[in-house]
């Protein structure tokens, strides 16, 4: 879960455990980097550690200078080593820059972070950050808020067929039919934030995800029934010649 | 190509025309088609304000969720070189005038940031001599280790001087160009370098070039037609959406509010007209930012809140020294660059106020609305 959108922390906080979220997302930025608790950037203190794996974000960076600088704070910060990576330089459809955030996650890599890299769906940048050390990659269904579901659900299933780490489906997923469709076709998480924090009952709506999230694995796990074009009667017209 | 050709191909007169005379059907087909033409239709008298408020208020809340971001103006000087005839603080105004230190500058800062604010906006009166290059820079580079993010509104510059302040620790840039009609411009602008309507304009690119990260634009609305001066906007803002892609741009409509001089406004914007104003610019440009000051009243910034607005200013002071009573020894007359000798309780402020809450009760006003006061937003960090 992300945690971006909320109406105050308390709901938020209703809202993850709701959710039943194991690991949870927050913009650096937000937060008191200098070592004090700064009460007026307090969104660490809604966000119990023994709950859930903190997930320090880069939100804000526009190059994997200004992502590392702001890693490395967060590091130090929230004593969390994992790290969502974003670079998104541009604030109009938030789109994950490729080049500097391969660039930055094998600095980070390197620097000792457990790296989940955000990216456009582009299965050879997947294959490259895997190659590089990242822990999963988290490809988006598409631009981040904008509820369209999974757009780029063709390359999803390339990455995700390839995968040789946890595929996590980011952004864009408005409904709790795209997170269970996600996780029908094999990821193995998705990240939900904005379908939430902006929902009338923010409590709620990260329930029916959770509930959502549960039944697709399920079904992936069984395998779902094949598609045809035709019908296929339950009752076969000619079964009785196996009698 | 600077936005200058842009704005000066515009076809003007025709969006102008279309703003006026477009029917409900228009509207209705230039929701959800944004472009400049459907956004003189939502500007149109035949829109259903009811209707874009809705929508702007659906569209606020997805790009944004349910937060509003705070931040304080702090004035540092207001000496100007400037006559605009619509401002407090121009040259030819006999007003109690001052310029902070640096290290009078932190101390107005250090208030601010017990009243919560991380996000601050310097302000100055343009004064190549008062208002130097290296006074902003040392401003900014003294405030840099206690601010998460600081942004200057002060009279232009070129690129090469832009680039010292950025590094010294400046994110965000915010210029008006007060009117784009360039008579109304020539007449309220009688002496000074803001005379020249074409290098104001071409700032917010110049700014992007020296590696700010958020850029402010906005139309003093009270001197030109409300309607052709947002179609002006839209431009401006669609040309800094393609061409400064990596910066945030953000909008301000600000209305002229009581100052020394008495000048009064040329034309009028009602507040149904500056709410439509809002909605229009959320829908056409529903990821950039719509700062919100205390030159309107709380009953108009409370109802503002959901429709577009992202980020507000609260218990601002509009004078240098307003907040702690900084520099108050130092206050004099200047008359042609020189001090005269004068006392007085605090410096003049460039506009009075209309938004007397104090920053806690406006967050507390926000609680109600059921939006979360957002104090830190940025990290210093994030600055290249």
């Amino acid at each position: 879960m992300g945690t971006g959108k909320f109406a105050s922390g308390e709901q938020m906080a209703a809202a993850l455990t709701a959710s039943g979220a194991e690991l949870v997302t927050v913009a650096l930025r937000r937060a008191d980097l200098t070592g004090g608790k700064d009460k007026f950037a307090n969104i660490l203190t809604f966000l119990d550690p023994k709950q859930y794996l903190l997930l320090p974000n880069t939100s804000g960076a526009r190059t994997a200078e200004e992502a590392c600088r702001l890693a490395r704070l967060g590091r130090e910060a929230t004593g969390s080593a994992w790290l969502k990576l974003e670079i998104h330089p541009d604030p109009r459809y938030l789109l994950p820059d490729p080049i500097e955030t391969m660039k930055a996650a094998e600095i980070l890599v390197k620097d000792g972070f457990t790296v989940l890299p955000y990216i456009n769906a582009d299965p050879v940048l997947a294959k490259r950050l895997a190659d590089a050390g990242c822990a999963t990659v988290m490809p988006l269904g598409s631009p981040i808020g904008s509820a369209r579901g999974l757009e780029t659900r063709a390359s999803l299933a390339i990455i995700i067929e390839q995968a040789t780490v946890p595929v996590v489906v980011d952004a864009g997923l408005g409904a709790p039919s795209h997170a269970a469709a996600a996780m029908e076709m094999g990821a193995d998480a998705v990240l939900i934030n904005t379908a939430v924090a902006v929902a009338a009952d923010p409590v709620r709506m990260a329930e029916a995800f959770k509930r959502a999230v549960a039944a697709g694995r399920t079904a992936f796990e069984i395998g779902l029934a094949p598609q045809h074009r035709e019908a296929d009667a339950t009752s076969p017209l000619t079964g009785f010649l196996n009698q | 190509m600077s936005f200058v050709a842009t704005f000066n191909s515009l076809p003007a007169t025709a969006l102008c025309r279309y703003a006026q005379n477009a029917t409900a059907v228009d509207v209705e087909t230039a929701l959800g088609r944004p472009s400049l033409e459907s956004f003189a239709a939502l500007i149109s008298p035949s829109a259903d304000l009811e209707q874009l408020a809705i929508l702007a208020h659906a569209t606020t809340l997805r790009y944004f969720g349910k937060v509003i971001r705070l931040y304080a103006p702090l004035y540092l000087s207001n000496e100007c070189i400037n006559i605009c005839r619509y401002c407090g603080f121009s040259r030819d105004n006999p007003i109690l005038r001052v310029t902070l230190t640096p290290e009078q500058v932190v101390a107005e800062a250090r208030y601010l940031r017990t009243e919560g604010f991380r996000h601050i906006l310097l302000v100055a009166g343009e004064h190549p001599h008062f208002v130097s290059n290296n006074f902003l820079r040392d401003c900014v580079a003294q405030l840099r280790p206690e601010w998460p993010s600081i942004a200057l509104e002060v009279g232009p510059l070129e690129t090469g001087d832009y680039r010292p302040i950025v590094d010294a620790g400046a994110e965000g840039l915010v210029i008006y160009q007060e009117t784009y009609n360039r008579e109304v411009y020539a007449a309220m602008h009688a002496s000074g370098p803001k005379m020249n309507f074409d290098w104001r304009l071409e700032t917010p690119e110049r700014a992007y070039q020296a590696g700010f990260k958020r850029l402010g634009i906005g139309a003093l609305l009270g001197l030109a037609d409300w309607r052709s001066e947002a179609i002006a906007v839209a431009a401006h803002i669609q040309y800094l959406l393609k061409h400064c892609w990596r910066a945030q741009i953000t909008v301000s409509v600000p209305r002229i509010r009581p100052a020394a001089g008495e000048f009064q406004p040329l034309t009028q914007v009602t507040d149904r007209e500056l709410v439509q104003f809002v909605c229009a610019l959320r829908l056409t440009f529903p990821e950039v930012g719509i700062a919100l000051s205390t030159r309107e009243t709380a009953t108009l910034r409370d109802g503002l809140i959901p429709l577009g607005v992202t980020m507000i200013s609260a218990g601002s002071h509009t004078e240098p020294g307003g907040y702690t009573g900084q520099g108050r020894a130092d206050l004099h007359l200047t008359k042609a660059g020189r001090r005269i000798e004068s006392e007085g309780e605090h410096a003049t402020v460039q506009f009075e106020i209309a938004d007397n809450r104090s920053p806690a009760q406006v967050a507390s006003k926000l609680n109600m609305l059921g939006y979360e006061p957002v104090w830190k937003d940025w990290d210093i960090s994030l600055n290249g």
